[in-house]
């Protein structure tokens, strides 16, 4: 039994527009970055969890999928690292 | 119609639901709290209410979406039971898999608060008979994030089979098709952004609310 950290990304699918995303590349357009372009804002999610390598990838892929996004304007994706004891 | 008025922490809108019930459909209508398992013996119409159940964490009605009372509305949808969601209410009835598409923000943003005109575009629903095809009413919308959306299968689908049974007049929020709200394949849940139940007295500035609850008491007695 190990414990793991997870970070889940969640981001808008490409085909979904993102009005949030756009006002911030209009507002870094007004502060000089015209260089700026394809700004997308999604979600950053960490967890800890506890089990074994296997169990814990299934439970994330569980979690992610039908809980932390909405798969019809949603994607996702993660990495989770093993904690070492004591360090 | 026997009526229960779901409530979840955040749900700001159960009082007018209710009110609206108890006016024009049960004047025993009742709230349930979101973590009882089951609905009271008897229950006909489920109305899941607009507002901010959870404060929209994670995403708009994700949360209220798998809270305990939902497997029961779930379970009554699934027997035929009518179960009518408006505004947070159809959020989380998209996050629960009981209709299709997701409702992202608003195309500018903006929380729009303000009356709309929707046109009936099928009228062969137990929540719509009471309209006339093609007619015009005037209902309130308030949200944040209404901008109805599904990929091209799921909206060509729902135009051939009628699904789609309230069209914004003038599209406020990006809503593909224009799409304010939706029945299920069966017809017995009903998910919108507009509020029908701000709309029942003269009072309120409309009553065109009021066919919505005309017309499902028309459906129970012709059941």
């Amino acid at each position: 039994m190990s414990t793991f950290k997870a970070k889940v990304f969640v981001t808008l699918k490409p085909s979904i527009l993102d009005p949030q995303g756009r006002t911030v590349e209009r507002a870094l357009s007004h502060l000089d970055h015209g260089n700026v372009g394809g700004v997308r804002v999604g979600k950053y999610i960490e967890l800890t969890l506890s089990g074994s390598r296997a169990e814990v990838e299934a439970q994330l892929k569980d979690i992610t999928e039908n809980v932390l996004s909405n798969p019809v304007m949603e994607d996702a994706r993660w990495e989770l690292s093993e904690e070492l004891v004591g360090a | 119609m026997k009526t229960a008025v779901i409530q979840f922490p955040g749900s700001n809108c159960d009082g007018d639901a209710l009110h609206a019930a108890q006016l024009l459909l049960d004047q025993d209508a009742q709230f349930v709290w979101h973590t009882e398992a089951g609905l009271p013996q008897g229950t006909e119409l489920v109305f899941l209410p607009g507002g901010f159940s959870y404060g929209d964490h994670l995403r708009s009605g994700a949360i209220a979406a798998r809270s305990p009372i939902m497997q029961a509305v779930k379970a009554h949808a699934e027997r035929g039971g009518y179960v009518l969601g408006v505004c947070n209410g159809f959020q989380v009835l998209t996050e629960s898999g009981l209709l299709p598409g997701a409702l992202s923000r608003n195309r500018d943003l903006h929380f729009l608060c303000r009356p709309v005109h929707l046109r009936v575009e099928n009228t062969g629903t137990a929540f719509t008979g009471a309209y006339t095809k093609g007619q015009v009413i005037e209902v309130p919308i308030a949200h944040g994030e209404g901008n109805y959306y599904a990929d091209p299968e799921t909206v060509a689908r729902l135009e051939g089979e009628g699904q789609v049974v309230f069209r914004y007049v003038d599209n406020p929020n990006g809503s593909l098709n224009d799409i304010a709200g939706i029945v299920s394949e069966r017809g017995n849940v009903l998910g919108m952004m507009p509020h029908p139940e701000r709309a029942v007295e003269a009072l309120l500035g409309s009553e065109d609310g009021r066919g919505l609850f005309d017309s499902l008491k028309g459906a129970l007695v012709s059941r």
